[in-house]
């Protein structure tokens, strides 16, 4: 166990106590599971209007070419990704996963080309291990910067637009998946129109020391409300993406996984840039011939949450579990249970009926195609 | 008679027959609750023993039994809309009744006043 003195505080976590905010620790960081609207109010507000969440707690780093070609960062980055980043064009960022030499996932990650750099934002229990993996594997070519004072700040909803405008008014001209580099509050910003909710949102890394004034800034538009991660947790589940260390991790590849979409064909076999990657000889012939199991939606039938660690069966009766579940709760816009797990491939389909053991008692659960709700991003 | 639990539940006890729920106090801890799982009527169940479950968006908790004795009732109003306990635990939100194995039992448990020190 972590003592509490030993969390580290994001530079808004002073604010959050002050707003309320329920703290618990989370990757080391002392943060907010909820604020005093809770779990429910705060993730339907966010569907509605506008949320606020501080996730400052991920890992955000720079990784400058020496040379001062940003192709021969592309061409490093893509020694550890699966991803075409070489094809990356400069204010745009894309979803990647890095991959261990078995195949397995070691963290996903985001990758935006802000033309004379890549800007990399990953998960907070990976940061560490990542910059070091990023160093061990780059550094003839690229200085590698985890950046430890900037804050992160996610405005996701359908409002978050119109919020986000009134203090920089380009933010409206950004698609999904654009980052530019802007002010905000008379600081610069590093802003980017995606996020992981499902809804259309920005993510705005800022100076640590300008945070609580962007987040009040913010804050001061009543449509905007803080959201903690406990929402947070419901609306990604909802919106069918992954949580790196339950829904994906080092026992499962990016097949498994369901995340063939992430790598595009120039890295597949028979790509100008196929392979090339820890893990190439296991991931790209799995995604030819397909997972034996493989991370699906599940509906419970029932009222009952299914939570993660679930075992699934095959039948009511049958004795050995066929799959797991990996994140499981209440999606209150889908005003039901949800859930993700694995499944082997003959259970696949959408439809296909699986018991969950909950309490010593086998509930129905159908496999569904995710997400669970229509995704909002701003694609035109 | 009315009384308390370290575990946040209470227990309006009648006749040898306590109806039981959880305190303002659990209520407001648990956050907003979306289903809730109630023990069978018959089932008789020992003083520390799962009684019941409640979920919210974000988490699975126990309820526990207080005291031993036998469900007589269970409140199916929390069963059918699981937010009635987040707008009524003390009253129209309550869990279950039980018949006590052991009436007088119920004298160790807290008073109010006490209950009310517990929590701050």
């Amino acid at each position: 166990m972590t003592t509490p003195e030993a969390l580290r505080q994001t530079p808004l976590t002073a604010f959050n106590i002050a707003q309320g905010g329920k703290m618990v620790p989370f990757a080391g960081y002392e943060m907010p599971v909820q604020f005093p609207d809770g779990v429910m109010k705060e993730h339907l507000h966010c569907r509605a209007a506008v949320g606020l969440f501080d996730v400052s707690h991920m890992g955000q780093v720079i990784v400058r070419p020496k040379s001062g070609r940003i192709e021969d960062a592309m061409l490093a980055l893509e020694q550890l990704v699966p991803i075409d980043i070489l094809g990356l064009k400069a204010g745009r960022q894309r979803y990647g996963l890095f991959t261990a030499a078995d195949g397995g996932i070691l963290d996903d990650l985001m990758i935006a080309n802000c033309g004379d750099h890549l800007f990399i934002v990953v998960n907070a229990t990976c940061k560490a291990a990542d910059i070091a993996h990023m160093r061990s594997h780059m550094s003839d070519s690229c200085e590698i910067e985890g950046l430890t004072d900037r804050a992160l700040i996610a405005l996701q909803g359908p409002e978050a637009e119109a919020a986000l405008s009134a203090l920089a008014p380009e933010a409206s001209g950004m698609r999904f998946m654009d980052v530019t580099e802007t002010t905000l509050l008379g600081s610069p910003a590093m802003v980017a129109r995606a996020g992981y909710t499902g809804e259309d949102g920005y993510e705005i890394s800022i100076s640590a020391d300008r945070a609580v004034a962007l987040a009040e800034a913010l804050l001061a538009d009543a449509r905007v409300r803080l959201v903690g991660l406990g929402a947070r947790d419901s609306l990604r589940l909802e919106s069918g993406l992954c949580l790196y260390g339950h829904d994906i991790d080092p026992s499962t590849t990016p097949g498994q996984g369901s995340l063939e979409w992430a790598i595009q064909k120039v890295r597949r076999n028979g790509g100008a840039r196929a392979g090339g990657f820890p893990g190439a000889d296991v991931v790209l012939p799995e995604l030819e011939k397909g997972a034996s199991q493989r991370r699906v939606g599940l509906l419970p039938e029932g009222r009952a949450p299914v939570r993660e660690g679930t075992a699934l069966f095959a039948t009511e009766s049958s004795e050995e579990p066929m799959g797991r579940v990996t994140s499981g709760g209440f999606g209150p816009t889908v005003n039901a249970p949800v859930a993700m797990g694995y499944v082997p491939a003959e259970l696949f389909d959408a439809g296909t009926i699986l018991f969950a053991e909950v309490r010593g008692k086998r509930l129905a659960v159908s496999v569904a195609s995710l997400p669970f709700i229509a995704q909002r991003y701003k694609r035109s | 008679m009315l009384k308390f639990t370290e575990d946040h539940e209470w227990l309006a006890i009648e006749g040898g027959v306590a109806t039981i729920g959880v305190t303002q106090h659990a209520a407001e801890q648990l956050g907003d609750l979306v289903f809730v799982d109630l023990p069978q009527v018959g089932a008789v169940i020992e003083k520390g023993g799962v009684a019941a479950t409640v979920e919210s968006v974000k988490a699975a908790s126990d309820v526990y039994c207080p005291l031993a004795g036998e469900i007589v009732a269970v409140n199916e109003d929390i069963a059918n809309d699981p937010s009635l306990v987040n707008r009524a635990p003390q009253g129209d939100g309550w869990f279950f009744k039980l018949r006590l194995a052991n009436p007088d039992d119920a004298n160790a448990l807290l008073e109010e006043a006490a209950y009310l020190t517990l929590i701050g």
